[in-house]
């Protein structure tokens, strides 16, 4: 590691709190360009589907699990289960299944 | 707390209300925080920071999806502008909320409170403060983070400290809580909207090529993150722009 911690973490603190504070200091009316507006309204569900696969098949000890937590985690958000339920639901069926491998 | 505010301050029966009314909402967001928090210093532990970091992180941070996609950047040894850069993006979406919260505040709110306000931007507390009807008092939002952050920011601590002595079959399993995390923010909108249902396929499909074709999967991870992130939003938008009838939904 040639870079300092600390200075990592300040950053990114310093940008999240940015990206926070610009818009509630600055922007007193809503953005009106909608490519810039739907820009932002897409990009959440892009970063977190890309973040998401393949990664979660690669996070576990074993591939099948992994893929088994994806399926349930897409099943149980789908039937409405909450962000809490969804995220334990994942962490059962990888520990269940891996009881097993 | 700030003696800057000039319409809301805790003397005020009133606001003392909202802000303990806040703390009783932030609980359960507390509580969630702190399970998949801890999740996130188990990552944390692994790429090397130790608790004390892994506090201050995530008591600055409070996101999710921007922590870990920082912490990939510091297991990358990356240059401290593409953390920035890798934040940015990860973190954009905050600048839809944070311009949405503009419009629900008093006007003339003084800028004490603006700038304490930008705290307590998150997905959940963000969901909350939104469904508050009239202006929104600060203390509310204000109340709901602090307890949220505390939350948040010792389940990554207690993560970086207890998730090594945890059997590695424990560690495996808390490993996907944050992808679970992750699918239950964006498989309701794909429910909501085909649009974005096609999005995550071709997310998938595109994410998992490029980090396993040859040469392009020697990118690192944070910036294959971000490019596919511009590209794929960007394609989005042009092609599907959002009207604002639908975007002023269940946003949060």
């Amino acid at each position: 590691m040639t870079h300092n911690i600390y200075i990592y973490i300040l950053i990114m603190g310093a940008v999240s709190y940015f990206i926070r504070v610009l818009p509630l200091t600055l922007i007193k009316k809503p953005i009106k360009n909608k490519y810039i507006r739907s820009f932002l309204y897409y990009v959440p569900y892009v970063t977190l589907s890309v973040m998401t696969f393949p990664a979660i098949i690669n996070a576990t000890q074993s591939v099948y699990s992994g893929i088994a937590a994806l399926i349930v985690g897409v099943v149980t958000a789908y039937l409405g289960l909450n962000l809490l339920g969804v995220s334990v639901s994942c962490c059962i069926v990888v520990f269940l299944i891996e009881l097993f491998i | 707390m700030d003696k800057t505010a000039t319409s809301y301050c805790l003397k005020n029966k009133r606001d003392r209300k909202e802000f303990i009314y806040g703390l009783k909402d932030g609980m359960p967001i507390a509580l969630g925080y702190m399970a998949v928090a801890f999740a996130l210093g188990v990552q944390a532990k692994a790429v090397g920071l130790n608790a004390l970091q892994g506090f201050i992180m995530s008591f600055l941070n409070r996101a999710s999806a921007g922590e870990y996609i920082g912490l990939r950047n510091i297991a990358a040894d990356a240059a401290y502008f593409q953390i920035a850069v890798a934040t940015l993006i990860t973190n954009a979406r905050y600048l839809l909320m944070s311009s949405a919260l503009s419009q629900k505040i008093d006007p003339n709110m003084h800028y004490g409170h603006r700038f304490l306000l930008a705290t307590t931007v998150t997905d959940e507390l963000f969901g909350i403060s939104i469904a508050k009807k009239g202006y929104l008092n600060p203390y509310y939002p204000y109340g709901a983070t602090l307890i949220a952050s505390l939350g948040w920011a010792s389940g990554t601590a207690l993560g970086i400290t207890v998730g090594n002595i945890m059997p590695d079959r424990l560690v495996s399993a808390l490993s996907v809580a944050l992808f679970g995390m992750f699918i239950a923010v964006f498989i309701p909108k794909a429910k909501e909207k085909k649009v974005v249902a096609v999005l995550i396929v071709i997310c998938f499909a595109l994410s998992f090529a490029m980090r396993s074709l040859p040469y392009v999967s020697n990118l690192d991870d944070g910036m294959i993150t971000i490019i596919l992130t511009v590209v794929i939003s960007l394609g989005a938008a042009l092609l599907f722009p959002v009207k604002d009838k639908e975007e002023n939904g269940n946003d949060a």
